[in-house]
């Protein structure tokens, strides 16, 4: 097998993984964006806040420890306790629900009934509420996280060597797979199974899918939208924690983690606002095309011999551009519902 | 005047019971607009209602009220005899009345079965968790749950679109699921928005036969609205007719029929 194949393939493994991070965050969008008509562009920021407030509760952080310092002139930082990995996640899903029941009860109760734009506006006036609520309560700085069930097991980090032996024995080139990508695929997996389930075979599930349906109808059979509002921003709360999770735990918590929803809203062109599954075939293209993109186009034996020329640098723009495409030929996405206009 | 607790016996002999639903001076307005002018009137037990009028009259506002859609300013809704607070549109589905819209509003991305299943939501009650582990007490709710949408989905004869999204349906098919849907809560009273609109006149004879079928076959109360005074006056047991937004008749098909006022507002007669 030629050589430029063979790692062609791994750059379309570990593309694949990339896709499934960008993935998890598209999730978030298309669940409220389906149930409420809002597009939610605090989604990342709620990433952010759900890592910081698991780092935070782990190690035990006094939230608004700097205000709590400016007012009374006390120097308290740290309760002096480190707390389980589960029961900060757990704690930490109270306060995405805390935070759900608040976004519907003081903002989007009173915006029933507006134009989408307006509700747009209203989550970017979110999206930037939410940034300064988790630096006065957790502040600014990067931190390190660490999942662990116990001493030992935790999220694992960098190579798997079963893999890189497997296709060492196979190819004569060892791959080189993440396992932090690869624990990530399998947890978004359960997470989507789960979604799916829920959806599918509850009661709540299915208000949820008759509150995205028409709302109206939805009244008439005895659903409280207020109550399934709660429950979506909730849901998408917990999927926003466990991107948080995974992402944090692969480039430390920072701000810059709220930027990652910048790289869903081309996830979110391809596959379409309102499909779940478009969610995660439009984050696995986007990832695979990116990494296979950039491998071709920056290697002077492909791309060189081709075209003459090599490129660096183009996952940056790629993500986009074919965004871009899709919105001149399907601007449905692959999987959205066909947009049409009655006359 | 009928008699406030025993109900009457109908033509075809029917008992009909106590008092279910009682409007008692209902006043509805839009900014300066008085839709619903100082209306009374009630729903028995086990009788098909009618509530007609000419268009503009007043009477989705009506449903409207009954079904916690629109909030009255005056007046005061009594139901199953006691006086009922302020609620919401979900909350009064909860209490037992079922609704259709006049525009059709089924849940197009789903099938009809799964349309129908929604209705049978108020009647769920087993919590999330074992739901979700879909054990025990969760399945055999949601066993019975089936059964009974099955029932309604025979009797309706729409077993042949059981599994067909509802977007690909014709519209007159749609009304019979939406009537399904709201059957399946085995509602005490069920509201039907002009059931007939729109359809062609074999339609209209199917519709026709279904509510009676279902007054008969489970003895459902149901009040319906209707502008077509031909198909009314043959379903109902009791009509209101309304013009302008206020009552200007009320009694059996017969009577209505009689009344100058109503006569007039069909008619055309210049208002002063």
């Amino acid at each position: 097998m030629p050589e430029q194949l063979v790692y062609a393939m791994e750059v379309s493994l570990n593309g694949l993984m990339a896709g499934v991070m960008y993935a998890l965050v598209a999730l978030g969008f298309v669940l409220i964006f389906k149930a409420s008509g809002i597009f939610n562009f605090a989604q990342g920021v709620m990433a952010l806040f759900a890592a910081m407030t698991l780092v935070g509760i782990q190690t035990g952080q006094v939230p608004f420890a700097h205000m709590i310092n400016a007012i009374f002139g006390t120097k308290i930082h740290h309760f002096g306790w480190e707390i389980h990995s589960v029961i900060a996640i757990v704690l930490t899903v109270f306060v995405m629900i805390a935070l759900a029941w608040a976004v519907q009860r003081f903002i989007f109760k009173h915006l029933v009934g507006q134009e989408p734009i307006i509700l747009f506006m209203a989550t970017i006036g979110l999206a930037y509420l939410l940034e300064g609520v988790a630096d006065l309560m957790w502040n600014s700085e990067i931190k390190k996280l660490d999942v662990c069930l116990t001493d030992g097991t935790c999220l694992p980090q960098g190579i798997n060597l079963a893999i890189d032996e497997a296709t060492y024995n196979i190819f004569g080139y060892g791959f080189f797979i993440d396992n932090l990508d690869i624990t990530a695929t399998i947890i978004a997996i359960i997470l989507v199974a789960a979604l799916v389930a829920f959806s599918q075979y509850t009661k709540q599930g299915r208000a949820m899918r008759a509150v995205a349906d028409d709302h109206q109808a939805a009244l008439s059979v005895g659903v409280s939208l207020n109550y399934i509002w709660i429950l979506v921003w909730s849901v998408a709360g917990f999927v926003a924690l466990v991107a948080g999770i995974m992402w944090g735990a692969k480039s430390g918590v920072q701000f810059s983690l709220s930027l990652i929803a910048l790289k869903a809203l081309p996830v979110l062109m391809l596959g379409g606002f309102t499909s779940i599954p478009g969610a995660i075939v439009g984050g696995l293209i986007i990832g695979v095309g990116e990494k296979l993109f950039e491998f071709f186009m920056s290697s002077n034996d492909l791309a060189g011999a081709l075209f003459g020329f090599t490129m660096n640098a183009t996952e940056n723009w790629f993500a986009y551009v074919l965004a871009l495409i899709f919105l001149v030929f399907r601007p449905q996405g692959l999987f959205g519902e066909k947009i049409i206009e009655r006359v | 005047m009928l008699d406030q607790t025993e109900g009457y016996v109908t033509a075809d002999g029917r008992q009909i019971g106590p008092v279910v639903m009682e409007m008692k001076n209902i006043t509805l307005r839009f900014g300066g607009v008085e839709a619903i002018k100082d209306i009374s009137f009630d729903i028995r037990e086990g009788e098909i209602r009618a509530i007609i009028g000419p268009n503009g009259a007043g009477k989705s506002s009506m449903l409207n009220v009954i079904s916690g859609f629109y909030v009255p300013q005056e007046g005061q809704v009594f139901y199953k005899g006691a006086p009922r607070p302020q609620m919401k549109p979900f909350e009064v589905a909860r209490q037992g009345i079922a609704r259709t819209f006049q525009n059709i509003a089924l849940f197009e991305g789903m099938s009809v079965l799964d349309n129908v299943m929604t209705g049978r939501l108020t009647h769920m009650k087993t919590g999330l968790f074992s739901q979700a582990l879909w054990r025990g007490k969760a399945e055999a709710e949601e066993t019975a749950n089936r059964e009974v949408a099955e029932k309604i989905i025979d009797f309706l004869e729409i077993q042949a679109i059981r599994k067909t999204p509802v977007s690909r349906l014709p519209y007159g098919l749609k009304k019979r699921v939406e009537l399904a849907r709201a059957l399946v809560a085995e509602p005490s009273l069920l509201l039907l928005d002009e059931p007939m609109a729109g359809m062609n006149v074999e339609e209209k004879e199917d519709m026709s036969r279904f509510i009676l079928d279902v007054n008969d076959e489970f003895g459902t109360t149901i009040a319906l609205i209707e502008h077509d005074m031909g198909v009314v006056m043959d379903l109902s047991d009791r009509v209101v007719v309304m013009d302008y937004g206020k009552k200007i008749g009320d009694g059996t098909p017969d009577e209505v029929r009689g009344n100058q006022a109503v006569i007039d507002a069909y008619l055309g007669v210049a208002h002063d």
